[in-house]
């Protein structure tokens, strides 16, 4: 069993009376894939919410194993300390890109701590000493090379607004490796790509997994991409774990057919 | 001391009922499109302008009977307030819908520097004071030499209030106009889609919280007797904090708000400084925003992510 | 109306449509053209102006179908314009070309115009307004946070000078930094607690803020002089020598360079002086905006959501915006302070603060040039209107409105990126 990055405990999140997620634990290794599926409504968003600070969850813990800060409380931390601190860093659902800026601007955006650190607060900054013209030089390469290998280049001094749904999301994923992740959580990355881009999109993760250690948290729908790629699955229904395991063992587990094909009036109800 | 505290109660109350009916305006606007309606308080302004110019016709012509001449007044003041209302939203709100947040506020900023300078320009600058329409009062009784006065005006002001309280709730609780404003407020373009004429509704919401604003500045001219051009900026400063006290978009919030406000006002004036009495109105403001930022009745809002 | 289809309307529409217009102007016409309260001997008594309501009336008529007859023929044009992004792709190197030429006409200006005190005053004028423009463009263009109280630090500012001045016998230079910090410590005074809040809670947050200030203005007679403000506050000098015209005190700037004293010459070097300052605003702003803490700005603006999910500490974003916007507002205000030489609360009004406010939307959020053209639009516009000065403040208003519904990205909707993959060496 290799390194775990991310251990999530009894995990329960309430919203007055409905209750999102229901004693949820998940454990989630390093360098590996690790999806989370399930209908509409299962929980998973919120899920997401919860692990990034957004919302805080009413019982349980989400604990990170950090390799310079040792284990880290995500469930108490505010939502920008746990992608400074943590290194916990996720995309939406909804892409939220910065649609007036250029993609390049997105993602120096992306590296705002680094480079406010070096420019000592803009002091320094306003006054162009080397230390920061370095900083700044490395972001730029930082984010040249995530451009290069989301073939994302050519795009570079567009506005991030105006592009194609697609290119979108790749925009997200690259913004988010600019902040040095440890743990990259993806809502549903692969919603609204072609098959190209999907097939593109499961080789990326691969890559990010096994060649930069990365853990990936995978929210989706596309099972092209979750069962060719998850090491791990963990299926969600009305926020509890109803399966776990790799993708063969999820696939023939009766709780997941059912939940998937045999209670659809379930399913609607609940994605309304 | 217990005169005192009832006079200033009973005055507040008046306030709070003006403050309230023209922050009904504020949350409504706010609800269904949500944006801040600057020019709101100059339609407040304008109506109480109308107001004396009908009073002043009406005792031209000698119809002195108190219930008729309010009658008159108010829904004259109330037709030509809509009209006003309603072009604001024409006029500055409509043709940018789609634009950024920023834009029809300045351009509502505009409406209202126009419309106050409008008003100096074609009814001059001067104060202007009309005779008491409702003179006198009861006296209710003397404590320590303190005699507290409820004059006609102020139950005017109260009652007035009140059953357009009651029109109102039914109005929007219970028509089908009140039903499609309250599904624009929700989600525009899905009501849109159910085939409902969202731009109507707007234009209503917007001529309706003009037509409470009327009747607020009718009342504010009966209860003063004096009126200018200038008294839109404050009113509608205090009337919005009196809707973001009570949670913005929440009606029953916005009447909640003014009354606090009117009260706050009152006693601040009688038992502290009258000239802080807006610094205490805005100090609250801040207070709540920071200890309780959907108000008082408002729902707290989940951050969408 | 929502008669305009694509196809070109019959003429019945266009005067049915200019009919309704002409109806609806009626009704708004009569309660305040047509009737009129005039004072007959202490009381109240109606005049009436029904040509004049006829007058409107035609006008309204008349002038909608001249307008629709202009608008079909652009409006297809401005629809697909107000939908559009600022594009951000190409570069229109003309703009700066029209900021340096700006720059040198204004460096020109008071020479050009040598004779007439009144053109540089107004310059002088649109100058502090460009400076708080600039200072403003930080919170609101840049940062998107609504700011309805501006106003409350250029008021910081210009009392801090005021009184230190009149009690401590502050000069000039020595204030300015003092002013600035002043303002700024009040910017994170009231920013700590509030910047936290939804986009239209801080604009009546800070609205409430500036009346605040205002008031607190009024009625602390002790401290602030109440209504009737500061006066004789010490005119900036020319690094100590003084623009009066006898120098039996000591050295005044005309005797020190041997000009004949002219009272020209301290309207000069106020318009020199703010013009340093606006440059330095300029420069300094231009210069933020490069660094991190400035996209950071834009990046909150876009979607603070999403800056949170980056790490970044969006409250301190905002406060520093806050704070640098502030501090500029002070340093404006130090400068009204000593050219007016009195301040008193009437210069520290809503309708200030609107006007700035104005200034950095009608120019186009975030763009430095566009500030300039607004200002010198909305200072220029009603001192056009000097002849009929009643009707300043109205047609203030309606060009308000009428620039916005024109364009509602501002006039310069143009937004340039501050890192370029291309030219990544020639950063500054």
């Amino acid at each position: 069993m290799s390194e775990m990055l991310l251990e999530v405990d009894r995990l329960t999140m309430r919203f007055g009376g409905l209750t999102a997620i229901d004693d949820l634990s998940v454990a989630v290794p390093k360098g590996k894939i690790t999806s989370i599926i399930g209908p509409n409504g299962a929980g998973k968003t919120t899920f997401f919410n919860c692990l990034t600070g957004f919302y805080k969850p009413t019982e349980g813990s989400v604990r990170m194993h950090h390799p310079v800060h040792g284990p880290l409380l995500l469930n108490e931390m505010p939502s920008y300390h746990v992608a400074r601190k943590a290194g916990v860093v996720r995309t939406f659902q909804n892409i939220r890109l910065f649609p007036n800026m250029s993609v390049l601007e997105n993602l120096i955006v992306a590296q705002h701590n680094a480079l406010q650190t070096a420019s000592r607060f803009s002091l320094a900054g306003l006054f162009g000493r080397a230390g920061f013209k370095q900083a700044r030089e490395a972001a730029l390469e930082k984010a040249e090379m995530w451009l290069t290998r989301l073939k994302l280049i050519e795009l570079a001094d567009t506005a991030a607004g105006n592009l194609s749904y697609g290119t979108q999301r790749r925009i997200e994923i690259a913004r988010a490796l600019c902040v040095d992740p440890l743990l990259l959580c993806l809502d549903e990355p692969a919603a609204g790509l072609n098959p190209r881009e999907s097939a593109e999109l499961n080789e990326l993760l691969l890559y990010l997994s096994r060649e930069h250690g990365k853990g990936v948290l995978l929210i989706e729908h596309d099972m092209n991409v979750v069962m060719r790629v998850s090491d791990h699955i963990c299926v969600l229904n009305f926020g509890t774990k109803i399966a776990e395991g790799t993708p063969e063992q999820v696939q023939n587990d009766p709780n997941v057919i059912k939940a998937y094909l045999g209670e659809e009036d379930a399913d609607d109800k609940e994605a309304a | 001391m217990m005169g005192q505290f009832i006079q200033q109660l009973i005055n507040g109350l008046t306030l709070g009922s003006v403050y309230g009916l023209i922050a009904l305006g504020y949350t409504m606007v706010y609800g269904i499109i949500g944006m801040i309606n600057f020019a709101h308080g100059d339609i407040y302004m304008i109506s109480a302008i109308i107001a004396v110019t009908v009073l002043t016709l009406l005792g031209s012509l000698g119809i002195m009977a108190v219930p008729v001449a309010l009658l008159i007044t108010l829904v004259v003041a109330i037709v030509f307030t809509s009209v006003y209302g309603w072009s604001v939203e024409r006029i500055a709100y409509r043709p940018l819908r789609n634009a950024s947040r920023l834009a029809p506020l300045i351009s509502a900023i505009g409406m209202s520097i126009f419309l106050q300078n409008m008003v100096q320009l074609t009814q001059g600058a001067r104060v202007k004071p009309i005779n008491a329409l409702l003179p006198g009062g009861f006296e209710l009784f003397t404590s320590n030499g303190f005699t507290v006065h409820l004059a006609y005006t102020q139950i005017m002001i109260i009652a007035v209030t009140a059953v357009l309280l009651v029109v109102f709730t039914y109005l929007i609780t219970k028509t089908s106009f009140g039903r499609q404003q309250r599904a624009c407020e929700q989600d525009r373009t899905m009501t849109a889609l159910l085939g409902i004429n969202v731009d109507r509704t707007i234009s209503m919401t917007f001529v309706i919280g003009a037509a409470l604003a009327a009747v607020a500045g009718v009342m504010v001219t009966v209860y003063y007797g004096v009126v200018d051009f200038s008294i839109g900026f404050v009113a509608g400063i205090k009337a919005f904090t009196a809707a973001v006290l009570g949670g913005i978009g929440s009606l029953p919030g916005a009447m909640l708000g003014g009354l606090i406000i009117g009260m706050i006002e009152s006693f601040w004036s009688a038992y502290l400084s009258p000239e802080y009495k807006d610094v205490a109105t805005f100090v609250l403001l801040i207070l709540v925003l920071m200890f309780r930022p959907s108000g008082l009745l408002g729902r707290p809002e989940v951050e969408k992510v | 109306m929502t008669t305009h289809a694509h196809n070109l309307p019959n003429v019945a529409s266009r005067l049915k449509d200019a009919t309704g217009i002409a109806l609806v102007s009626l009704l708004l016409g009569v309660p305040m053209i047509g009737l009129k309260t005039v004072d007959a001997g202490g009381a109240l008594a109606i005049a009436t102006r029904w040509p004049w309501l006829l007058a409107f009336v035609a006008t309204m008529f008349v002038g909608r179908l001249v307008l629709q007859f202009v608008l079909d023929h652009v409006k297809l044009n401005k629809a697909k314009r107000a939908r559009t992004r600022p594009e951000i792709g190409a570069t229109r190197p003309w703009l700066k070309w029209i900021g340096y030429g700006v720059v040198g006409f204004a460096l020109v200006l008071p020479i050009a115009f040598s004779g007439n005190r009144y053109v540089v005053d107004t310059a002088t004028t649109v100058l502090i307004y460009v400076m708080l423009g600039w200072g403003l463009n930080v919170v609101v263009g840049l940062a998107g946070l609504l700011d309805l109280g501006y106003v409350a630090f250029y008021a910081v500012g210009a009392y801090t000078y005021g009184l230190l001045s009149t009690h401590f016998g502050w000069g000039f230079w020595e204030t300015l930094p003092v002013a600035g910090a002043a303002a700024a410590t009040f910017g994170v005074i009231l920013g700590w607690p509030t910047l936290r809040l939804r986009g239209d809670y801080l604009a009546i947050v800070t609205l409430g803020f500036g009346e605040i200030i205002r008031l607190i203005l009024v009625n602390w007679t002790d401290f602030s002089g109440g209504p009737n403000g500061i006066g004789s506050i010490p005119r900036p000098t020319f690094f100590g020598l003084p623009f009066s015209p006898d120098s039996d005190a000591g050295p005044t700037f005309a005797s020190f360079f041997h000009l004949e004293y002219s009272p020209e010459h301290r309207v000069m070097f106020l318009y020199y002086l703010i013009l340093v300052l606006a440059l330095l605003t300029n420069l300094f702003v231009s210069r933020m905006r490069k660094l991190p803490v400035g996209l950071a700005w834009e990046a909150v603006r876009e979607d603070e959501v999403a800056c949170k999910a980056l790490g970044m500490n969006v409250t301190n974003v905002k406060l520093s915006a806050f704070a640098i916007g502030a501090m500029l507002g002070g340093f404006a205000g130090v400068f009204f302070a000593a050219r007016q030489g009195f301040i008193s609360p009437e210069s520290f009004v809503f309708s200030e603060s609107a006007t700035i406010l104005a200034i950095v939307v009608l120019g186009g959020m975030g763009s430095q040039l566009g500030v300039v053209i607004a200002s010198v639009l909305l200072v220029l516009l009603p001192e056009l209107g000097r002849d009929f000065s009643e009707y300043r403040m109205l047609m203030f208003g309606a060009a308000m409105i009428l620039i916005m519904v024109w364009r509602p990205g501002g006039l310069i909707a143009h937004r340039e990126p501050t890192y370029r993959l291309a030219k990544k060496g020639a950063q500054a």
